[in-house]
């Protein structure tokens, strides 16, 4: 059957809204080898989260599907696990405790209970939260709780990390760092990653593939850009790198000239709208 | 620009003042409330004596705060006279065991009437086992409406038309029922006891149980997500996520609670003749002394002051207990 480690299949995505049903996605086709960080770049609001959703089993696609390691998703899971933009962590539990429970629930029937203890930690210290094991989240900085939240859901082991903006909410020294840390993560792990981004030089910078997606309704992708940049990656080397340059230039081209920027365009519709509607139209016959 | 800078200089004045929150602020702190105390007084000073009653004047402060110390007098007084009895009682019960050692003795309780203060302990017991029963319902029930949409939406209208009901309009049905039901030829409790605890737990479970059930149902749907990502069984979810989640809210809903526990239970006693604070008022209208008026008066001072200090010790126990303080 399928020999590719992920696979997103004529994925369609429609919600029931007083006004009738609302295509959020249409035809989306990926796929997606072990190993392998994916970005998925597009305006607000033009269904990336949705995708991942759906890639975690948060969300059924009304049609089309997801299947990993051939297997079809219909549930969340941890193989899937998510790190949320908001690190979403229980706010009465330690930062150990948090990861704790995870591992708890994912590794109970494998592993001691020292062992999960030690698994635990050594996530931590992966991220480097070591020093703040026994802070709770409202005592940690934004950037510590986001590190934190990626401990959780790299503890999971996960066959595929989805990451929805894990960095949006960072300023953007915190972000550059913990950018690095994930790099140097997933260079170590090898871990396959579908991260959601609004930032297009994160996506330069991190991916192996950047997912372009068209503004919805009835999103779909719009482009897909190789990034053939060697690893490990420097920010500071790549500013100047005419690829990085060039790739950037790929992806600013796409967002700003391909795609209307919504809120420039029909300010006063909803997105239901008609007017929006050929305006996705128009360019999915230029697509 | 322009528009910005009354902002950011009336910023700028607020953070010069905010460091210095000691001296003059704690004085402020102080100061203001007894300000208060002491003009609440003055006016309560100079309108008493133009109130007449069939009872005579309305009782002055001074008046009040001598009646209390009188309630004091008589509990101390209660109390060494049910001292001396039952040492009178012990040692003619030796006595009479000296001359015969298979004599039956008995053992009487002190026959005296509860006082002031014996009144309040009671007072305290039953708005405890209200307001504990109260808990013990409303909680598990707020869960489970919370949990479940359809729950909820067939709860709702009940606990809309039942929640602002008056502990009067319950009393007379709650008598009734517990004279009907409640029958033992050797009571643990008295009537009136349970029929004053059932009003106060059927008045004050709704905040507990409204705030229980909204704390449960409003779990940030991305702490739930993370659940649904680790395939958290129905009862770890609960207990893990859900509960702690709510605990802030419960607590909340408990305070208020509380509060109007304490406010029905007068009401309730009064109509129950259960010997709290509430028969001790009704009892002092009826008695029609002198010195009723001050003495309910100082009643009144209690509950308010007993009512405090509930509703501090719930502050300080969620405290202790919600992950948000």
């Amino acid at each position: 059957m399928t020999k590719h480690h992920l696979e997103l299949s004529g994925v369609e995505m429609s919600f029931d809204t007083p006004n009738g049903p609302f295509k959020a996605l249409d035809n989306i086709h990926l796929h997606i080898e072990r190993g392998e960080f994916v970005s998925l770049i597009g305006h607000s609001g033009c269904g990336k989260s949705t995708v991942l959703n759906v890639v975690a089993g948060l969300l059924q696609a009304t049609r089309g599907g997801c299947v990993l390691d051939g297997r079809e998703v219909n549930a969340p899971g941890p193989e899937r696990a998510v790190v949320f933009q908001n690190h979403s962590l229980m706010p009465w539990l330690t930062v150990f405790e948090n990861v704790a429970l995870a591992v708890r629930q994912v590794f109970r029937k494998r592993m001691g209970k020292r062992e999960m203890t030690d698994w635990v930690h050594h996530n931590l210290e992966l991220v480097n939260m070591t020093h703040a094991a026994n802070k709770r989240p409202g005592e940690i900085s934004g950037g510590m709780a986001q590190r934190v939240g990626i401990a959780r859901a790299l503890a999971m082991q996960p066959s595929v990390l989805l990451m929805d903006e894990p960095f949006g909410a960072l300023d953007a020294l915190t972000r550059a760092h913990l950018q690095d840390t994930l790099m140097g993560i997933q260079q170590e792990l090898n871990s396959t990653v579908i991260m959601i981004t609004h930032d297009v030089d994160e996506a330069v910078l991190l991916s192996d593939r950047i997912v372009m997606m068209t503004n919805g309704p009835a999103a779909t992708i719009g482009e897909i850009v190789d990034i053939d940049l060697a690893r490990p990656r420097d920010r500071v080397v790549l500013a100047d790198h005419p690829d990085y340059v060039h790739y950037r230039q790929r992806v600013l081209r796409f967002l700003y000239e391909k795609q209307v920027f919504p809120s420039e365009h029909a300010p006063q519709t909803p997105p239901e709208s008609s007017e929006r509607e050929t305006a996705t139209d128009v360019l999915a016959e230029e697509i | 620009m322009s528009t910005l800078t009354p902002t950011m200089t009336l910023m700028a004045r607020l953070r010069e003042r905010l460091p210095g929150r000691s001296g003059r602020d704690l004085m402020q702190a102080l100061t203001l409330p007894v300000v208060g105390i002491v003009l609440f007084l003055m006016c309560w000073q100079l309108v008493a004596p133009r109130i007449d009653t069939s009872l005579g004047q309305f009782p002055s402060p001074g008046q009040v705060w001598h009646q209390a110390g009188q309630l004091w007098q008589e509990h101390q007084n209660e109390r060494q006279r049910a001292e001396r009895y039952i040492e009178m009682q012990e040692a003619r019960n030796q006595r009479i065991l000296a001359d015969n050692p298979d004599a039956e003795v008995k053992i009487r309780d002190y026959p005296g009437a509860p006082t002031f203060i014996d009144q309040i302990g009671t007072s305290l017991i039953t708005v405890l086992a209200g307001f504990l029963l109260a808990s013990v319902i409303a909680i598990p029930l707020g869960i489970l409406i919370g949990l479940n949409r359809h729950f909820a939406a067939a709860a709702n209208p009940l606990i809309q038309i039942f929640k602002p009901v008056s502990p009067l309009a319950w009393l007379p049905l709650v008598t009734m029922v517990v004279s009907a039901v409640y029958v033992s030829e050797d009571p643990l409790f008295e009537k009136a006891f349970i029929t004053s605890m059932i009003t106060v737990t059927l008045c004050s479970l709704w905040p507990t149980l409204i705030n229980t059930s909204t704390g449960v149902s409003s779990v940030d749907p991305d702490l739930v997500n993370v659940s649904r990502v680790l395939r958290l069984p129905f009862l770890t979810h609960t207990r893990k996520v859900v509960l702690p989640a709510a605990v802030p809210q419960i607590f909340t809903g408990l305070r208020v609670s509380l509060g109007i526990a304490w406010m029905v239970l007068i009401a309730a006693e009064m109509l129950a003749q259960n010997p709290g604070l509430g028969k001790f008022v009704w009892d002092e209208f009826q008695n029609g002394s002198s010195d009723s008026l001050s003495r309910i008066m100082v009643a009144v001072l209690a509950i308010g002051f007993i009512g405090y200090l509930l509703d501090r010790i719930m502050l300080l126990l969620q405290r202790q207990v919600a992950w948000n303080e």
